[in-house]
């Protein structure tokens, strides 16, 4: 049973560990874009915009839950990093600074809902309820086979939305989005070892919350 | 490696990033604990789940009104 737990572990593609860097730094081809945008060139910008759009419009929208806000963020997160591209230093990526942008104005208009009882990043984290595994049943063989599309999603969207935003903006960065442990820090404004517990946490309430639909059905339970 | 050890070195497990001494304690340990089994094996899946699946759909419809907003507004400023 667990090397059939090894194995798979180690064979799935979308859980390989990521393909090693050179030994020789190659530059990010978003240096180019973003020297010739500060000189003025639009069209350069309108690139970066392109490459991006997608990604900042998903992390607002899973940070903020709302989608007209998201939009309203997305467009904001650009123009400000338009307004601030000589401050833009390159100590970090592009994609990682834009990203924070980005974040930091999901978190304030959280902050601003003031119906909102989860406005804080660090409201909640500290509790422990949901991260001690208590749900010990496995799941059906493929449960992404038994939803349609629309349905997972919808499963998907409602299990996530009751994280606390502080775990669900660790495991959107993580998880959804890819970025590494290291990014999520200087994004965040967290220390490493604060994300990898955000992280774990934020798992583990996921798990917790799918198993009521991904769960193996005991016997004399209805269907 | 008792229950609790092994939840502690989770994260690290997922990101790949544990010795082969301490995956091969992991392994030990969950071929005799079902419990600890199950969580890492939901736990993958879990991952798993979204990362495959788009929670989110952003069409193409959106996306070209988020673009042509976005465009509007940065040339505002330009000018």
């Amino acid at each position: 049973m667990s090397g059939d737990l090894f194995s798979a572990r180690f064979s799935h593609p979308l859980l390989m560990p990521a393909i090693q860097s050179p030994a020789t730094e190659e530059i990010h081809p978003d240096v180019a874009l973003v020297e010739r945008a500060k000189a003025g060139d639009t069209a350069a910008f309108e690139q970066l915009v392109r490459q991006y759009e997608r990604q900042i419009f998903r992390v607002a929208q899973h940070i903020t839950q709302n989608r007209e806000d998201a939009e309203d963020i997305t467009q904001d997160a650009f123009l400000k990093a338009y307004e601030k591209l000589d401050q833009f230093q390159g100590n970090s990526k592009f994609s990682t600074w834009l990203v924070r942008i980005a974040v930091n104005e999901s978190l304030m208009r959280l902050r601003k809902r003031k119906t909102s009882k989860t406005v804080s990043m660090d409201e909640d984290v500290h509790t422990e309820e949901g991260s001690i595994p208590r749900d010990f049943a496995e799941w059906r063989p493929n449960p992404e086979q038994e939803y349609n599309q629309a349905e997972l999603a919808d499963i998907l969207r409602k299990t996530i939305q009751g994280l606390p935003p502080g775990f669900r903006s660790v495991f959107t960065l993580r998880d959804v989005e890819n970025l590494s442990t290291e990014e999520t820090a200087e994004v965040l404004g967290l220390s490493v070892p604060a994300v990898k517990s955000r992280l774990l946490r934020a798992r583990l309430q996921l798990r917790e919350r799918l198993s009521r639909y991904f769960r193996k059905k005991q016997e004399g339970q209805p269907a | 490696m008792n229950c609790t050890d092994l939840l502690s070195h989770l994260s690290d497990y997922f990101d790949d990033k544990l010795s082969t001494r301490l995956l091969e304690e992991i392994r030990t340990h969950t071929a005799g604990c079902e419990h600890c089994r199950v969580v890492l094996n939901t736990t993958e899946q879990t991952i798993h789940v979204y990362k495959g699946n788009e929670v989110y759909e952003v069409s193409d419809e959106l996306r070209e009104r988020l673009h042509t907003a976005i465009m509007a507004k940065c040339l505002a400023v330009k000018k």
